[in-house]
């Protein structure tokens, strides 16, 4: 398989432009295992840090349209501080004040996850809090009228169709928040792109390999994107 | 078709001085009135007479402003009554339908029993089917409602508020919504409700539907119940000027 994809480079860089820029991607070959094992994890860390966005995202939502003031405050300071400052910041801040303050150590990943899922709560919940205004009223009245009660009514009458609403919002943060995963590279978690460079460093060859992660990123945003419009189509199709 | 009855059962509908603001604007202005067990009532009147805010205090969609509505003896505007219960026996059915657009009709209708009454799943989707029968919708079960015409929706939603099995049924403009030709199949389950001896106040423009099938008329202008009497002496000896000349624009 990699001697294939490597033949077929091979020929791509001879016959093409490519050939002047000297391209030699036979020096990485060997790493290219190593450098594919970011993927997957890219896209844990990525799916860990949107799962728990969205549930982080969705409570926010939920303190911000409360009527109980403290919630509402909360939620808006959260979301103010969270958007407030650059991602890279609060990152390096859980990555190296949580030792100094607690005594633990923690990884790199869990640092980013941490971080992520803070930081992805706090726009999602703009964007559920937006989907669940843009409800109609009359579908809170209707169930108010049966007797239905806050919490069944959010989860299974409301939140379906805000969410519903607002799943291209949505797709396009978990696409963020993947492209964002990138900075996770600057505390040690060993995703694609720190792979790439560790690679790079080794072989001193840097272009080669941050191709090849460019190409695997852009692969990998255009199937979320793909899979968001199938699922969007299958929506709708249920009114 | 039923007879004010004697003090030992209290009214279905009681509202004592009822009073509802918005602001500075007073929509209802002292409401004072009973509605007894298996009547139906008719509330009309022109556009912003309070109509509709009347009828959402009933099950407490608006909260009044000052005033005493009691359901079956109980009175609902104490702070301390749970509104959700008495809402699971006061049906409501909208003018513009709000049936839940992610269900689908079935499921629409079975989800207030099994969620609030804990009715079993399958007794829950039985009835459904029974009641869906009834408002003459039965090959539509598993139908999303974006798929059926406004008649065909609002005879759902008026299964989906039976389905509760209420002591009272509230109707705010059931037609006004409809298309001409399929306000006749909404107003006849109606009927057919009110043949059960379900008490209704329906807030309606239909006065076809009012003469025929409410026991009494209340004809609301200024916030108030300016005429209650029955659609016989309504329609044919309206006491008020304000009412014959609402009654000269709709005939």
């Amino acid at each position: 398989m990699i001697t294939l994809l490597n033949t077929s480079l091979d020929r791509f860089s001879d016959t093409f432009l490519l050939a002047q820029m000297n391209l030699d991607f036979s020096r990485i070959m060997p790493s290219l295992g190593f450098i594919l094992g970011g993927i997957v994890v890219t896209l844990q860390f990525t799916f860990l840090s949107a799962i728990l966005g969205f549930f982080w995202g969705t409570i926010l939502a939920l303190f911000k349209i409360s009527k109980f003031k403290p919630l509402y405050w909360f939620g808006m300071a959260y979301t103010s501080i969270f958007r407030g400052t650059p991602l890279l910041v609060t990152l390096s801040l859980f990555y190296f004040a949580t030792p100094q303050l607690t005594g633990y150590d923690i990884s790199g990943f869990q640092a980013g996850v941490i971080t992520f899922s803070l930081n992805s709560g706090a726009y999602v919940s703009e964007v559920i809090r937006a989907g669940i205004l843009a409800v109609d009223r009359g579908q809170q009245e209707a169930a108010l009228s049966l007797g239905v009660r806050y919490k069944p009514m959010m989860l299974d009458i409301i939140l379906p169709q805000a969410i519903k609403n607002i799943l291209p919002a949505l797709v396009n943060e978990s696409i963020a928040l993947l492209k964002d995963s990138t900075l996770v590279s600057t505390i040690g978690a060993q995703d694609l792109l720190r792979r790439a460079q560790i690679v790079g460093a080794e072989k001193y060859v840097y272009f080669e390999p941050l191709l090849i992660v460019a190409v695997i990123y852009y692969v990998m945003v255009m199937v979320l994107t793909l899979a968001a419009n199938y699922l969007e189509f299958q929506l709708r199709k249920s009114g | 078709m039923m007879q004010p009855q004697e003090q030992a059962t209290p009214p279905a509908i009681q509202v004592d001085r009822l009073y509802k603001s918005f602001g500075s604007l007073k929509v209802l202005r002292e409401i004072t009135t009973e509605i007894y067990k298996g009547e139906v009532v008719a509330v009309i009147g022109p556009s912003g007479c309070g109509k509709s805010t009347f009828l959402r205090c009933l099950n407490l969609l608006e909260m009044p402003t000052s005033g005493k509505i009691y359901i079956n003896g109980e009175e609902i505007t104490n702070p301390n009554t749970d509104a959700m219960r008495i809402r699971q026996n006061v049906g409501m059915v909208f003018q513009h339908f709000h049936l839940f657009p992610h269900m689908t009709v079935l499921n629409n209708i079975a989800y207030a029993p099994m969620k609030v009454k804990k009715v079993a799943k399958e007794e829950a989707r039985e009835q459904a089917r029974d009641l869906l029968g009834k408002v003459g919708l039965g090959e539509k079960a598993d139908t999303y409602p974006s798929r059926l015409s406004g008649g065909q929706k609002q005879r759902v939603a008026i299964a989906r508020a039976l389905a509760m099995n209420p002591d009272v049924m509230l109707f705010d403009e059931p037609t006004s919504a409809l298309d001409p030709e399929m306000v006749k199949e909404v107003l006849e389950v109606m009927k057919a409700v009110s043949d059960t001896g379900m008490t209704m106040a329906v807030v309606t423009h239909e006065m076809g539907f009012a003469r025929e099938v409410a026991d009494r008329i209340f004809f609301l202008d200024g916030g108030k119940i300016a005429e209650d009497a029955p659609p016989s002496e309504f329609f044919t000896a309206p006491k008020s000027d304000r009412a014959k000349q609402f009654l000269e624009k709709m005939l």
